[in-house]
């Protein structure tokens, strides 16, 4: 991967409409993709928090947005680190909504508990197949982020797939709810497998990723009395920063005293 | 089908000697029961029980534990057993259980006195 | 054994600082003071998830957030092991949240003051946190087991909420005009509510007298309030802020500071479902578990299930080996 020059992330940062082509393709791009998903999904698991269906599950799904946190906090600061002259802080809170890279499916509302959980688990599932790879990364520090990540993403996945079949094999209301959350949810997981610019660089398996991530899916989805949807039409474009309306609310919310405080330290 | 289990199991009184609440459930019948939490703090100790929570399973009790109880690396096992299966004695009946293992003070190494030159026996 | 028999064993024990446990004879009085003092630190444990919740997304640095999101989980935590220990005095949760639900179960009445600024984050763990761990300090030492070891593991995790809380606002105080404002403006709003925490003067407390007796309480409304006042007096000064009280004052004869009078009549009315944010407060827990009671069903109904085809597939094992 090409390393950037600090002035084209500037770039980036003040101009809210480019592609910013300087960055396509590097390193500093992949890393701020794979922070950015962290991060939203944090945030939106965050919302849970202090309303959850019982105390003992508010504690799980915090400890997942702890955990995301943190890996988007270590992606930050390496993507920082190469890029200069920034922090995590300025990455999370400064960036216009084009500039930010996550997938859809992470961004999507929460929904009832059971769309919550699904995304969860469609995001983990994907997440630890990547970072397996990722871990055998020729970039020592990206391969020992993602090392770390997978210990967590691991227990993510247990929690999640359980809770996916616990309420798909629960009552006929909790399988009706799963699968309209199912089809909620479906089209924004094509993404993963579209790679973008960024991801070609990082030499990542693909086919091979989605052939796994299909596959365990599925079993999944069978002990979860759910179907796996046919071929639809996936939705795309968070990638390369065009986002679902949701999106800039996430960023309202969460920019908000970076842009109305710039510059302070907290 | 009823599961709100309650502690009354072992933490009840019985209702003759006039010392209970009458507190009636008015739960939900889908609560999730009770169950007793113990963790291993590190290989070579005992489990300790620590508390309790709530879970629809063994499994998600033991994931809640983790959770709950685990969060600042208090353990490194847990087992988990529903309240509802734990037996415990009747305290009415400390004496005779108890109290007669107080005069057996020949179970104590310090019942014996040895002469100086063995005193670390 | 008549009943004064068992009520003289009883204060004996208590007498002689033996914990009472959850199978042992205690006094109807007892168990109700108890349980009501036990259920309603756990639901203010919960509802006080709230007023922090509400800045969780808007955290100004990520470790904020996470610092925040831990503190919040803690008290999620809390809000659970004191709903354990109240349930060894014969309640479930699930009733207990329903008597909160109801508005028959209270819970601190602080939690019913809104969260406004980030700064408010800061002032809610060192005031706030700061009043509560004076209380719970001294509930340790409780005689009820369960309670007191609920509270010993709740200490023992608290403090960091404090350190956090005047940590927070150490960096604000050292901020830019508009951080300090945040500050001390903060500190305005939460001084007097978190004076109010400590309940009614001794004089007028109708529960004291009783839990002295049986060691549930140890120390009275006013000594509380006084140590609180006389610590956070001290530490005011490190962030270079000040106590919106301008009776406060250290008296040299009494060896304490001497403070306002405090608005009783704001603290009733918020008692009685007034205050700014009650209505909201108790609609998001009522809301939170209606919106899980399908998932808690379904997670019975999943648990059922499973139990019964182990059940099966062990009955057929059996079988198999029969034959």
């Amino acid at each position: 991967m090409q390393k950037t020059d600090s002035s084209d992330i500037q770039k980036e940062l003040k101009t809210a409409w480019s592609e910013a082509p300087s960055l396509e393709g590097s390193r500093e791009a992949y890393l701020l993709h794979l922070a950015d998903n962290s991060l939203i999904l944090s945030h939106r698991n965050s919302e849970w928090c202090g309303h959850g269906p019982v105390l003992e599950q508010d504690i799980a799904l915090t400890n997942i947005s702890l955990d995301l946190i943190g890996q988007a906090r270590n992606f930050y600061q390496y993507a920082a680190s190469l890029i200069g002259n920034t922090d995590e802080d300025q990455l999370a809170g400064m960036r216009p909504e084009r500039a930010f890279k996550n997938l859809l499916l992470v961004e999507q509302p929460n929904g009832d508990w059971g769309q919550t959980v699904l995304r969860q688990y469609l995001f983990s599932q994907y997440q630890y197949l990547l970072f397996e790879q990722l871990q055998q990364h020729a970039d020592q520090q990206l391969a020992a982020i993602c090392a770390k990540a997978l210990k967590e993403i691991k227990y993510h996945l247990r929690w999640s797939s359980e809770w996916v079949i616990r309420l798909g094999d629960g009552t006929a209301e909790s399988n009706e709810r799963m699968k309209n959350a199912v089809e909620e949810l479906w089209r924004y997981t094509g993404e993963m497998f579209m790679p973008a610019a960024y991801e070609q660089e990082a030499q990542v398996d693909i086919v091979l990723l989605k052939d796994a991530w299909n596959k365990k899916v599925a079993s999944v989805f069978e002990a979860a009395a759910l179907s796996v949807p046919g071929d639809c039409f996936m939705q795309s474009g968070g990638k390369t920063g065009v986002h679902t309306e949701y999106m800039g609310y996430i960023l309202t919310e969460l920019q908000y005293m970076q842009r109305a405080y710039p510059g302070c330290e907290w | 089908m009823n599961i709100a289990i309650k502690k009354f199991y072992y933490g009840d009184i019985p209702e003759e000697k006039g010392g209970t609440g009458n507190y009636q459930s008015t739960a939900d019948s889908h609560a999730w029961p009770l169950w007793e939490i113990f963790i291993r703090s590190k290989q070579g100790l005992d489990h300790k029980h620590v508390g309790s929570l709530h879970a629809a399973d063994a499994a998600m009790a033991i994931e809640n534990a983790r959770d709950v109880y685990t969060r600042r690396m208090e353990g490194v096992s847990i087992w988990v057993v529903e309240s509802k299966y734990i037996s415990a004695s009747n305290p009415e009946e400390a004496g005779e259980l108890y109290e007669p293992a107080v005069d057996k003070i020949y179970r104590h190494p310090t019942f014996y006195q040895l002469p100086d030159e063995v005193n670390h026996m | 054994m008549p009943v004064q028999d068992f009520e003289q064993v009883f204060q004996d024990k208590i007498d002689g600082e033996i914990k009472i446990e959850p199978k042992d004879w205690m006094p109807d009085a007892y168990r109700k003071t108890n349980l009501r003092q036990i259920s309603q630190h756990a639901h203010s444990e919960v509802v006080g998830m709230l007023p922090e919740g509400n800045w969780v997304t808007r955290a100004p640095s990520l470790k904020r957030k996470a610092i925040l999101l831990a503190k919040i989980q803690d008290e999620a935590g809390h809000g659970l092991y004191l709903y354990s220990a109240a349930e060894t005095l014969g309640m479930s949760r699930d009733e207990m949240i329903g008597d909160l639900h109801s508005g028959k179960a209270k819970y601190s009445s602080i939690f019913n003051y809104p969260a406004l600024t980030w700064a408010d984050m800061g002032a809610i763990g060192w005031l706030v946190d700061g009043a509560a761990i004076l209380n719970q300090v001294m509930l340790c030492r409780t005689s009820y087991g369960p309670y007191a070891r609920a509270m010993v593991r709740i200490c023992k995790e608290e403090s960091f909420h404090q350190r956090q809380g005047f940590e927070s606002l150490l960096v604000l105080s050292k901020g830019t005009d508009e951080q300090k404002a945040m500050c001390q403006d903060a500190i305005n709003r939460w001084w007097w509510p978190s004076l109010m925490m400590f309940g009614p003067k001794d004089s007028e407390s109708t529960n004291s007298d009783q839990s002295m007796k049986w060691k549930i309480k140890r120390k009275s409304n006013d000594e509380l309030r006084q140590q609180f006042v006389d610590m956070i007096a001290q530490q005011i000064k490190v962030l270079g802020m000040k106590l919106p009280d301008e009776a406060l004052q250290w008296n040299e004869q009494r060896g304490h500071y001497d403070f306002g009078a405090i608005n009783w009549d704001e603290f009733w009315a918020v008692v009685k479902g007034n205050g700014p944010c009650n209505k909201q407060r108790l609609e998001a827990r009522r809301k939170a578990h209606e919106q899980g009671a399908w998932v808690r069903e379904a997670a019975m109904a999943y648990a059922a299930k499973t139990a019964q085809k182990k059940a099966a597939a062990a009955m057929q094992a059996g079988a198999l080996e029969m034959a």
